[in-house]
């Protein structure tokens, strides 16, 4: 329960100033630019796209800037934001398979066809601090090597799909209508479009967990890294008074397809499944959690027992969203003062109770 | 490019022409502006305004379609004097950006103005996005891996 | 289909906006409409200008025989859809000059979702004349007088019925060519002088 308090506006508006030059710091060390988050610490950028689910870079390093650091404060400014936008509509679905690539490797083969791209990756780094990057100087530029124009990159996926080892993905139903939980309030069972709708917003650090799980046993399904692919993928959307469909440009997307193993059912052979993640920016992590989550989530369809937490629909989509999460959370910070009042009186009347039946039965106490 | 095609710009030709200024930088459509159309008249049909596409995945790459979030897309609508009707939209929030874009896709459409936005304006941008292209493309292949096969040393 | 859009689409919106909730807020009083656009639609001025800053692509429209030439400027300005039924369509745009009026057939919205109604927009020539309503509900205190030109014998009929079904049921915005007028359903006509 709730009761408005009063007061407190002189306060507020003090912290909110005390807050700004927090943000600031020091003001004899220059102020960062939101070109420089952007830039540098793009990635944090990324996260706060996906999760804000908005693509916009400069917007996602402003609210960065403004939430001092804070990933989910910013993502939190991105939502909000976004519901002041109208919508203009939806995008013609994504062309993975043709995208710019900036980055695919595959665990799965050594030898695919367009080879092992590594790109700008964490992956074979010491993870030694380098402390040369405290003190000022460039890098140095990256290395360059001839372009085989004639490459291509197939998706690893359609490889074993080749020889009919691997499931099909389910066929767009034109007629069908595309889940959006942004419309419609989630309702279990919920399809799997939402489910990756929820998943492609969910919170990375909730997300790698339950990936994580998965691999130690609770809800065990065997997974490959088929590929991951990142780089850049035009928009395309219609113009209806034209009838034409137009490019709005590129945006980075980071994809993760994996191969688990399925060991098949009384109608159906053993083949191997699917999960699925793509993601905004270069989020490797969170697509990979993802594609794990996505095919756990896939237990009933696939007839499996869901016998731990990431198979659990309701669980997995009701927490995974970290502004819902930490609404819920921090709401505990507001006045609960009558709450309280009520649960204090109610404990001393208990005591008063318990007091009062060890003086009558004082052996009961014994 | 060949006359003909210049000279009658169909629909999929301004498609090529709007993804292109999609893509311009600010310089790129208001320096040609203020050179060869300085006192274009025009009115906004639709004034430029930012709003939202949801951007759709498809299951598995090439399945079902899914929601996967949306985007910043600014648009608007111009017509010249002369009648043509100009679009263009973008990704972000560039609201003159796109106002520029949809006048010089109206210019393309008349017939003695669209050689001119060819070479001063397409061109250049064309060439800058192959530039950046292909210099990705570069640094992308220098971290390509070259498996090779160990040979023990002779010793 | 070249008719210009608002002249300051926030702005504009804004005022329209709140012109139409203050119209709802004290049901039967005309209220100045917040701004105009296109003269020359079929919707009238005050009209175009609320569907221009109430619809956009997530909403469809209906329009009676006498407005279906609108259909082309409101998709190009709104992105907004003609409903294939009119019981389909959140907004509705009619001309009670030329239209006949059947709240019915419209959406009354659901149990769970009331709000999911349609919400008509409804021209009329002025709040000067027609019978003197008298009107009761929410936003009025005691009652409220008022005039709307051109209404169909049977409206009181029909707004009782629309009543009936409450919470579900339409609500109506009338326009002039300068003003907004609301009847919202928790509007009772209790008197219509002939």
């Amino acid at each position: 329960m709730y009761v408005a308090v009063k007061g407190g506006e002189r306060a507020i508006a003090n912290a909110h100033r005390l807050l700004e030059h927090e943000r600031r710091g020091d003001r004899s060390v220059p102020e960062i630019g939101t070109a420089q988050i952007e830039q540098q610490l793009s990635l944090a950028v990324d996260r706060v796209m996906s999760e804000g689910s908005l693509y916009d870079r400069a917007l996602a390093a402003l609210a960065i800037k403004q939430a001092r650091g804070d990933l989910i404060e910013a993502i939190f400014l991105i939502r909000a934001y976004r519901t002041t936008l109208p919508r203009f509509g939806f995008s013609v679905p994504l062309d993975t398979a043709a995208m710019a690539i900036r980055r695919r490797i595959s665990s799965t083969y050594k030898d695919l066809p367009g080879g092992q791209v590594l790109g700008p990756t964490f992956d074979y780094t010491h993870r030694l601090l380098d402390f040369a990057l405290a003190a000022e100087g460039e890098p140095e530029a990256p290395a360059t090597a001839p372009v085989d124009t004639e490459l291509r990159f197939p998706r690893v996926t359609d490889l074993i799909a080749e020889d009919d080892l691997i499931e099909r993905n389910p066929p767009a139903d034109p007629a069908g209508p595309v889940g959006d939980l942004t419309r419609e309030p989630l309702a279990f069972p919920a399809e799997r479009d939402l489910r990756l709708q929820n998943l492609a917003r969910g919170d990375e650090g909730f997300l790698l967990a339950l990936g994580y799980s998965t691999q130690r046993g609770y809800g065990r399904n065997h997974p490959f890294v088929g590929e991951i692919r990142m780089g850049e993928v035009e928009v395309e959307f219609e113009i209806p008074e034209l009838g034409i469909t137009v490019s709005l440009g590129a945006v980075t997307l980071t994809e993760c397809q994996m191969v688990n193993q399925f060991k098949g059912s009384l109608t159906e052979p053993a083949k191997f499944t699917r999960g699925y993640g793509l993601s905004f920016g270069h989020c490797e992590r969170r697509a990979m959690s993802m594609s794990l989550v996505d095919r756990a989530l896939r237990a009933d369809e696939l007839g499996e027992e869901r016998t731990s937490p990431a198979q659990d629909e309701e669980f997995v989509l009701s927490h995974s969203d970290n502004i819902q999460a930490t609404g819920f959370v921090e709401h505990l910070k507001l006045p609960h003062y009558v709450d309280f009042q009520a649960e204090l009186a109610l404990l001393r009347q208990m005591r008063r109770e318990h007091e009062a039946r060890q003086n009558t039965y004082p052996e009961a106490a014994e | 490019m060949p006359d003909t095609e210049a000279a009658r710009p169909n629909l999929d030709c301004r498609a090529v022409t709007m993804a292109l200024l999609a893509r311009a930088e600010c310089e790129e459509l208001s320096r040609p502006l203020e050179v060869f159309w300085p006192d274009l008249a025009f009115t906004m049909v639709r004034a430029p305004e930012t709003g939202l596409v949801m951007l759709r995945g498809r299951m598995g790459g090439d399945g079902a379609p899914f929601n996967l979030g949306e985007a910043t897309v600014t648009r608007a609508v111009v017509e010249l004097q002369t009648g043509e009707r100009g679009y263009a939209q973008r990704l972000g929030r560039d609201i003159s950006g796109v106002k520029k874009a949809a006048i010089i896709e109206a210019l393309a459409q008349r017939d003695a103005d669209r050689p001119l936005v060819e070479r001063n304006v397409l061109v250049p941008i064309r060439q800058r996005l192959a530039e950046e292209a292909s210099r990705k493309r570069a640094e992308t292949a220098a971290t390509r891996v070259d498996f090779f096969t160990l040979v023990r040393a002779e010793g | 289909m070249s008719l210009a859009g608002l002249q300051n689409p926030v702005l504009d919106q804004q005022a329209t906006f709140r012109a139409v909730m203050q119209a709802l807020a004290e049901p039967g009083h005309a209220v100045p409409a917040g701004a105009v656009a296109g003269e020359a639609s079929p919707l009238g001025p005050v009209a175009r200008a609320i569907a221009l800053s109430l619809l956009d692509f997530e909403v469809q429209f209906h329009l009676s025989p006498s407005l279906a030439s609108a259909e082309g400027d409101l998709t190009f300005h709104t992105g907004s859809r003609r409903a294939a039924r009119p019981d389909e369509a959140e907004f509705a745009f009619l001309d009670l000059r030329h239209d006949a009026l059947d709240l019915a057939s419209f959406a009354q919205g659901t149990p769970e979702y009331p709000d999911r109604s349609t919400t008509l927009v409804l021209r009329v020539e002025s709040f000067a004349e027609g019978n003197p309503l008298t009107l009761a509900g929410p936003g009025i205190p005691g009652s409220r007088k008022c005039r709307i030109a051109g209404l169909p014998v049977d409206f009181a009929a029909q707004w009782g019925a629309n009543a009936a079904r409450s919470p579900l049921g339409v609500d109506l915005i009338f326009t002039t060519s300068e003003a907004v007028l609301g009847l919202p359903r928790s509007t009772r006509i209790i008197e219509e002088a002939r």
